[in-house]
């Protein structure tokens, strides 16, 4: 049994991916589940695992190599196992996997040859073969199964539901009917596509259990849980599995405003406000706490975070996703915070932040940032947010604007804190400022709810003891 | 609430319409000196007296074309067929008269009347005694066709037969008169097109109809022990068919075997898939698999019968497939 390493979608937004480093030689013994290699996808490094066991019989990527999703990056298999066929399938295009695609395609003008072949080559002529062996070549699971011994059925993960009895040995004719597979196609059960786009999974990331690769309900339920393969929209999916959210359907107004400033101000039709605030006790609140000791610190980004869940607590018109049908607010409260690094920015997200006190969001921030920075954050970390902060204050900025992120319907962008001149009744002082912009999304928020927003959390920044209880 | 049989059943759905209605009759071979072939009129003719308890000659596509008479001048006629197999003859009566008078005489003739008798396969009376004629019937316009499974069900819908001004096809079971359940007494009426759905799971729906679903029920038997829950969805009629009943249960299970009594070939298994593949193409997991007799006139040996009848072990393996469980 032949098991092709593909590049895998570990993110929901890769389309390539560049291997880092191998883990396993070629020679080496693997196990189903033992990491291979690791791999730089668009946001960070992840983990590729093996899907079967074997050997490592060859690597097809060297280290630094960039390959799409689906090309082959190694074959695992037997050690005395033929696997000429299934390397010369990738070789013509010397790792371009989507020229590979189109050669290897026209040179198996008919699909069933590749099954003719690699039955030759596996030395098995006996054994009636799976559809899924001729999955060569298009956008195919991450790694296919080659059977090619007759002892063994394909291995299937057991059913979700009701206790699996155990597999009866097939053979002697009993193999499933099955349609010839037409160049790769992917199968799958109508079921599984509707839930596979319901929550904006791919179906090409996904390993199918059923007859001749086919992907069944269960393949979708798993891909979801491990987070593999997870679309775009996984994180608005997570979002409204928790079913905490309350859906607003557009009135007419509304969507006139949306369709008309989309018309004026690209898709995304953004206006922006700006609060100066007083941070003279929020940094009276710092310094105290940085008295008291180390694990007590926090910085002014942790203090706006913990005053913008709380606001954000009492306008739910702004903790909201644009859905271009309807407005959907949501109950908890996920804040995004972007952090810069090496080459771009990424979001990690603070979940249930209005929940946790200001030295969990402290300790959470610094522990998302971290890893952030060594690019080990998993998916389920950096999506899933409601609203959006970005901080710049540390570099000098005194005053910007951020971008949205859709499909939140706000990001908050904070400025530096610096010492002003201020007239407080009448006297001029000199007191701690700091500027915030926030980007509306004129769709979901208007300019008097958005200044609404801000005075609240003006309320909650310039007071920050209510930050503490 | 009372346990009676089957043949019971059906006797109390014709006692309480006769004594109900006194344009209600009975008639065909033996129904009335001999109390039925199968004892459904028993006692009927001593009650009723023979103007409404009327035995005939062995003439079937007479008896039945006498009906379709008596229900245009106002009667409501039952005729028993001794068997669906015999009616073969009676069926230009059926199909060419009864389901079309409405239509043809331009809404003048209605067809108040009920063609019962049992229908398909009982044991070992061979090729031309054991067929299941629901899908010959099903496909006529202008006919309703009722395949009561249960006791209560023989009684609600024959009652709801009785009263129906469309001729009716009623199909009973020779192996069926003898099963028993609960009934109840009296005023029970169980109305036409609507399934029931005898129990409920949520990991794969048995969609059937009159004696399988006693199969059905012994199949969701044995394989909850091994915890899979079956969700058996009765259709009572098959035409007209509760379409949503079937529907719901697919939407909730995404996975369905369609087993019948009959053949393979255009049998009624084959409607309800094509209803489900339309209506239910996006909640299915898994294809329809359907269980029916072998495509083979029914032998009389009697190994060779039970290989050519459908049954609980064809089932469950149908099941285990749809499920990916084999």
């Amino acid at each position: 049994m032949a098991t092709k390493v593909v590049m895998e979608a570990l993110s929901p937004t890769m389309e390539e991916g560049r291997l880092v480093k191998w883990s396993k030689n070629e020679g080496d013994q693997i196990k189903s589940g033992d990491v291979l290699a690791e791999v730089e996808t668009d946001k960070a490094v992840m983990e590729l695992v093996a899907r079967g066991d074997g050997v490592l019989r060859k690597r097809l990527a060297n280290e630094g190599d960039a390959s799409p999703v689906g090309t082959l990056l190694a074959v695992i298999a037997a050690p005395d196992e033929n696997i000429d066929s299934i390397v010369g399938a990738a070789a013509p295009a010397g790792g371009a996997a989507p020229a590979a695609k189109s050669d290897t395609a026209a040179q198996s003008p008919a699909p069933n040859k590749t099954v003719a072949d690699t039955k030759e080559t596996a030395g098995a002529s006996a054994v009636p073969q799976t559809p899924a062996q001729s999955q060569g070549e298009a956008s195919t699971p991450p790694q296919q199964k080659t059977s090619s011994a007759p002892s063994a059925p394909p291995a299937r993960p057991a059913a979700p539901r009701p206790p699996s009895p155990p597999a009866a040995p097939r053979g002697n004719g009993s193999s499933r009917p099955s349609a010839p597979q037409a160049g790769g196609r992917q199968r799958s059960s109508p079921l599984a596509r509707r839930l596979a786009s319901e929550r904006g999974i791919q179906l090409g990331g996904i390993q199918g259990s059923g007859p001749g690769g086919r992907i069944l309900k269960r393949d979708i339920e798993n891909a979801k849980a491990t987070g593999a393969a997870s679309g775009r929209s996984a994180a608005a999916e997570r979002l409204a599995a928790e079913g905490d959210f309350k859906d607003v359907a557009l009135t007419q107004i509304r969507k006139t405003i949306a369709r008309r400033l989309s018309e004026s101000n690209g898709p995304v039709p953004t206006f922006f406000l700006t609060a100066e605030f007083d941070a003279t006790r929020a940094a009276e609140l710092r310094s105290q706490l940085a008295e008291m000791g180390d694990e007590y610190k926090a910085s002014f980004n942790d203090i706006v975070i913990k005053a913008v869940a709380l606001a954000l607590a009492e306008h739910p018109e702004i903790n909201a996703h644009w859905l271009a049908d309807k407005i959907r607010q949501f109950n908890r409260i996920h804040v995004a915070m972007a952090v810069a690094v090496e080459d771009g920015l990424i979001t990690p997200v603070l979940f249930d932040a209005d929940r946790m006190t200001l030295w969990e969001i402290s300790a959470k921030a610094r522990e998302l940032a971290k890893k952030a920075r060594e690019r080990k954050l998993v998916p389920e970390e950096y999506t899933g947010s409601t609203f959006s902060v970005s901080n710049l204050g540390m570099f000098g900025i005194d005053q910007f604007t951020a971008i949205i992120n859709p499909p939140e319907a706000g990001i908050l962008a904070i400025g530096g804190v610096e010492q002003k001149p201020v007239v407080i009744d009448g006297q001029l002082e000199v007191r701690e400022r700091m500027r915030v912009t926030m980007s509306c999304d004129h769709r979901v928020i208007d300019g008097a709810m958005g200044a609404k927003f801000l005075q609240t959390l003006q309320r909650y920044f310039e007071n920050p003891i209510s930050l503490l209880i | 609430m009372p346990v009676v049989t089957y043949r019971d059943a059906l006797t109390q759905a014709l006692r309480e319409e006769l004594q109900r209605d006194d344009t209600v009759f009975l008639m065909g071979e033996e129904v009335a000196q001999y109390n039925g072939a199968y004892k459904v009129s028993k006692g009927l003719l001593d009650e009723f007296g023979p103007m409404r308890i009327v035995d005939t000659p062995i003439t079937e596509l007479g008896f039945a074309g006498v009906g379709v008479g008596a229900a245009m001048v106002g009667l409501r006629p039952i005729v028993e067929f001794m068997t669906w197999n015999f009616a073969l003859l009676a069926l230009d009566e059926v199909v060419n008269a009864a389901a079309k008078m409405l239509y043809m005489s331009g809404g003048q003739y209605k067809m108040p009347m009920v063609f019962r008798g049992p229908n398909g396969a009982a044991l070992q009376l061979a090729a031309q005694h054991s067929q299941a004629w629901e899908s010959w019937l099903a496909h006529i316009p202008g006919l309703k066709v009722l395949t009561p499974g249960t006791p209560a069900d023989a009684k609600g819908l024959l009652k709801s037969a009785i009263r129906d001004d469309n001729p009716v096809v009623f199909l009973e079971g020779e192996m069926l008169y003898n099963t028993k359940g609960e009934v109840p007494e009296g005023e029970h009426i169980v109305p036409i097109g609507v399934a029931e759905l005898k129990r409920e799971g949520d990991h794969c729906s048995i969609i059937t109809h009159g004696k399988m679903v006693l199969v059905a029920m012994r199949v969701a038997d044995d394989l909850a022990k091994e915890g899979i829950n079956i969700d058996v969805v009765d259709l009572r009629t098959v035409r007209p068919m509760d379409v949503e009943a079937i529907a719901r249960s697919v939407q909730k299970t995404n996975r369905a075997v369609v087993l019948e009594e009959g053949w393979e070939i255009c049998g009624m298994g084959a409607q309800v898939v094509d209803f489900i593949q339309r209506e239910c193409f996006d909640d299915l997991d898994a294809p329809v698999l359907r269980v029916h007799q072998e495509d083979v006139p029914m032998p009389y040996a009697k190994n060779l019968e039970r290989a050519a009848k459908p049954d609980a072990g064809k089932t469950v393996a149908a099941i285990k497939k749809v499920m990916y469980l084999d």
